[in-house]
């Protein structure tokens, strides 16, 4: 059947090319050590931060709390501040290392138990908004940019910055303010905080319900927070992509418009949407901050913000390493990601 | 006259904020069954728009008068369902740029197959994978290279993956634009004779759009010589190429100097200015303000594309005048 | 444009024809930053904001900052002699927003020029300076990138102290890694430039390359990205003095709705001690954002199409 098949084709088409499967193991192996050396540098920041920063540091740590010269050096001796930076820094990645993040001030246990325990809320709320935000927000962006300039495209345009403009709590109060404490004529209709009700047996189905009402609000505050970000990210590559010539091939061949746009335009758009996606997840403690503080939530968030009035130095440190590695991460999760799913990433 | 294109008065303007371009003022072409038909042109002459119209794939901005037969149908009045229908099993076109006309993400058997999947979903997944694999042995590629990505490929490889799909559906017409431009010489001259070769194969009806005289006259039957959004000269390839009657066709091969023909040496080998600009409305022949030969006839009238000799026509007034 | 007369002493000398020069592409950069709608709305209302910021102790009297002067009743709601009400200690509303857009727009300026400042020199140096020192200056821009802003400023928040310059400060240290990215990438771009060479041959140094040839062409990009980050930082402040970092002695627009939330304004149903300094956040950093936007279109043409 083959009706041209000169040795100068056939020596053209064997030129050598890389095996397939290595570039993206080493594509992957490079990301892993850069991730490995981010941990690592951030290990030494947050070491740093506590310590050297200006002036004594069991006084900026105690500030006000110590009135006796005995209580600020059993104090030192407690956490070790009487030691040389050096060994200072030892016994800090060890203890780092093996799970070990001081004692909570304030609550006096462990910041690692505290922080296990907080985690889980922290991932229900950030999870749930995330996943709504990310399918809401991509359908915006697609139907933005495929009718670019439409008054579709104008409307969610505009919405989107403006959410990007608010600050996500607010957005959290005035949504307290309408549909939990109620306005005028308006009853309230949801709980105005907290995960679930006093009374309210979590594992049961009336339990998730309940857990689900009081989840409402913070979940359409974070979601909505969200959404922007990722509407904008989706129309802006949807928009890069509908330039390219492929998509005429596609036309050409036949097929219709609506084809061409989620067979070809629509899975190479995503590609770096994909990637926000998973790196914002990892901003999972940074943007549970504030919403779980207005909605009272127990979850990491909360935990970070009751520590700041003490200051319980030790829960802020370690939600800090927390909320950094997370982010650290769910960048690696991203590149690698992206690397599966993008084939010219591993050229 | 029932070809298998025909493409009468075609006439296209761009929309823009500085007003509208022109880029075919009035287009004539006929192609038969098994005719390769080569369009010369420099850049900005308006080829590419005349590769895309024949499909009807040019932008929303485009304002297109005239007509385009495809096997006696008018592709720019045709309903959506029956376009779709003519594109790729009719008609296909092998873009150029093959990187960027080819899916960066997908798999080179995939987007081969995409087309027969579309216009043939009779087909089931064997014969689906035999036909992809000897549409890939037809262009010199191994049937086990399907599963590659296009950045995997050569810049000639990917090429030849554009002719294999454009031949996926067995059309009755191809469009090639350009298809050779980003390749090596050494690569093009294969590619060029891999598509001529299996067009004349299959007995196909082709379209070759160049700026290269010297490729079209390897493998066009017959040549037609644009400039500025019109055909100036039309007739068989080597007559057209070795004794060109318009000005500029002349010019235009005299640019790719013929080993062993002393003469060609000594002829102008470039043209000086410019080609108009088609943002403006032109007056007379639009070649005049170039042309060696224009006199002040030539200002006046815009010369229409006349037949001087059989089966040759050519647009301007001074062939056959000293 | 230039006169070629040599010795005529009507000859611009080279500094007068480069001012010319820059004059006319201001002029024309004026012109198509006119032809974005949203661009100019912003531009009016920061305007109007800046205005109100400035003239806040001839508009609203100082004492009515005080606590113990306050003259109004306990989150009393809106009124003929308090336009927008008054706080849980008696103050009015309308007077505190007026002296807080001081606070939160100074905030935002202070914080910005940091990080400009910081991500400018970061992005040039790692930019300029192939190798390791612009290796490492940018790996500690991806690190920097990275790291989440609210934990990060929270810690050094609490470990600084709680001034008007520290919140400032951590502002500015927390968000300058975008604008060292994109001055980083366009330094690359500037350097593979031939007059840059040119001067190199000519025998000019690393500084006066860098001043008179990297800056002068990255600064535009500079100057777009600035009303963004102002946007940012504006945004910043808010949440911070939100979380009861900020100065505690002043009045800010974040401030005054810590002071609503602790003081119980939602379940009280108090409207106008919350809504009014989020909407004045709203839309000051739109407005930031739409500016920084349009300037971006005018500066950089591929982007035109896009908005």
């Amino acid at each position: 059947m083959t009706l041209v098949a000169g040795a100068d084709l056939v020596q053209e088409g064997a030129a050598p090319r890389r095996p397939r499967g290595g570039g993206f193991g080493r594509y992957a192996l490079g990301k892993v050590l850069g991730s490995l050396g981010s941990l690592v540098f951030l290990l030494v920041v947050n070491f740093f931060l506590f310590r050297v920063l200006p002036g004594d540091p069991a006084r900026t740590l105690g500030r006000g709390r110590f009135t006796t010269e005995e209580q600020l050096e059993a104090f030192n001796r407690n956490y070790g501040l009487d030691q040389p930076l050096g060994e200072q820094f030892l016994t800090y990645l060890r203890n780092t290392l093996s799970g070990d993040l001081g004692v909570s001030l304030r609550y006096r246990v462990p910041v690692s138990d505290l922080i296990v325990d907080r985690l889980g809320p922290t991932l229900l709320l950030v999870g749930t908004s995330t996943l709504l935000a990310a399918l809401i927000g991509i359908w915006l962006g697609i139907r933005g940019a495929w009718r670019r300039g439409g008054a579709f495209d104008r409307f969610s345009t505009s919405a989107s910055l403006t959410l990007y403009s608010m600050p996500e709590w607010w957005l959290g109060l005035l949504l307290i303010a309408v549909l939990a404490v109620g306005i005028g004529p308006l009853p309230g209709l949801f709980p105005t905080g907290g995960l679930h009700s006093v009374d309210a047996d979590p594992w049961s189905v009336a339990g998730v319900l309940d857990t689900a009402r009081h989840l409402a609000l913070p979940v359409l505050t974070l979601t909505l927070a969200y959404l922007a970000d990722y509407a904008l990210v989706m129309r802006s590559s949807l928009l890069d992509e509908m330039g390219e010539d492929y998509l005429t091939t596609a036309r050409a061949k036949g097929l219709r418009d609506v084809a061409v746009r989620n067979r070809h335009a629509v899975p190479n758009a995503l590609l770096p949407t994909t990637t926000v996606v998973a790196l914002n997840f990892g901003f999972v403690v940074a943007g549970a901050i504030t919403v779980e503080t207005v909605f009272s939530i127990p979850g990491l968030g909360l935990l970070a913000t009751e520590a700041l009035s003490v200051p319980d130095y030790w829960v802020l440190q370690g939600t800090f390493l927390v909320a950094s590695a997370a982010v650290i991460l769910a960048n690696l999760a991203a590149n690698l990601v992206y690397g599966l799913l993008d084939p010219r990433v591993r050229a | 006259m029932s070809g298998l294109l025909s493409v009468r008065d075609l006439k296209v303007a761009y929309r823009t904020d500085e007003g509208d371009v022109v880029a075919l003022r009035g287009v004539d072409l006929d192609v038969r069954r098994g005719e390769v038909l080569g369009v010369a042109g420099e850049s900005g002459c308006g080829k590419s728009t005349l590769a895309s119209t024949v499909l009807r794939l040019h932008p929303a901005t485009a304002r297109v008068s005239g007509s385009v037969l495809v096997d006696g149908a008018d592709v720019l009045t045709m309903r959506w369902g029956d376009l779709r229908a003519l594109r790729w099993a009719g008609a296909s076109i092998v873009f150029q740029g093959a990187l960027h006309s080819l899916n960066s993400v997908r798999r080179i058997g995939t987007q081969i197959a995409e087309p027969i999947r579309l216009h043939e979903p009779e087909v089931g997944r064997a014969e689906l994978d035999r036909r992809v694999g000897e549409l890939l042995e037809q262009v010199g590629l191994p049937a086990s290279r399907r599963t590659a990505y296009p950045h995997q490929l050569s810049g000639g490889q990917r090429q030849r993956v554009m002719i294999a799909m454009a031949l996926a559906c067995r059309p009755s017409l191809v469009i090639a634009d350009e298809p050779t431009t980003a390749l090596d010489v050494m690569v093009q001259a294969q590619v060029l004779s891999l598509l001529s070769g299996l067009v004349r194969e299959l007995g196909v009806g082709m379209v070759l759009i160049s700026h290269d005289l010297a490729v079209l006259r390897q493998v066009c039957d017959r040549i037609a010589v644009m400039y500025a959004g019109r055909v100036v000269e039309e007739g068989p390839a080597q007559e057209v190429f070795g004794a060109a009657l318009h000005p500029y066709a002349a010019a235009l091969s005299s640019a790719f100097p013929r080993i062993g023909d002393p003469a060609s040496r000594y002829a102008p080998a470039g043209l000086a200015g410019d080609p108009p600009d088609l943002r403006l409305a032109l007056e007379g022949c639009s070649f005049a303000p170039r042309c060696p030969r224009a006199v002040d006839r030539c200002t006046a009238v815009d010369p229409p594309l006349e037949e001087h000799a059989p089966d040759r026509a050519a647009a301007c007034i001074r062939v056959g005048e000293p | 444009m230039t006169t070629t007369s040599p010795t005529g002493s009507a000859a611009p000398s080279a500094r007068t024809v480069a001012r010319r020069r820059r004059a006319a592409a201001r002029q024309r950069g004026w012109r198509e930053f006119r032809r974005h709608r949203s661009g100019l709305v912003g531009a009016a209302v920061l305007l109007l904001f800046v205005l109100l910021a400035l003239l806040a102790p001839v508009v609203a009297d100082a004492d009515g900052l005080s606590v113990t002067r306050a003259t109004g009743g306990v989150l009393e709601p809106p009124s003929a002699s308090y336009p927008l009400g008054t706080d849980d200690n008696g103050r009015s509303v309308l007077t505190l927003l007026i002296w807080g857009s001081r606070i939160s727009l100074l905030v935002g300026v202070l914080a910005t020029v940091i990080s400009m400042v910081i991500g400018t020199v970061v992005g040039l140096l790692s930019g300029y300076f192939g190798g390791w020192p612009g290796a490492v200056l940018f790996r500690l821009t991806e690190w920097f990138l990275v790291i989440p802003f609210l934990p990060l400023a929270i810690v050094l928040a609490t470990v600084m102290g709680r001034s008007l310059l520290n919140i400032a400060i951590v502002i500015g240290v927390t968000s300058w890694p975008g604008t060292a990215l994109l001055i980083r990438s366009q330094t690359l771009s500037v350097k593979e430039r031939a007059y840059l060479e040119r001067s190199r041959v000519l025998g000019a140094g690393h500084g006066h390359l860098l001043r008179r040839h990297v800056l002068p062409n990255v600064m535009p990009l500079v100057f777009a990205n600035t009303t963004l980050t102002v946007a940012v930082a504006i945004l910043s402040e808010t949440t911070l003095s939100f979380l009861g970092l900020g100065d505690p002695t002043r009045v800010s627009w974040g401030s005054m709705l810590q002071d609503a939330f602790r003081a119980g304004a939602i379940t009280t149903g108090s409207w106008w001690f919350i809504v009014p300094p989020g909407i004045c956040v709203v839309l000051v950093v739109l407005s930031f954002t739409l500016v920084g936007q349009a300037l971006e279109a005018v500066l950089d043409p591929r982007l035109r199409e896009r908005r």
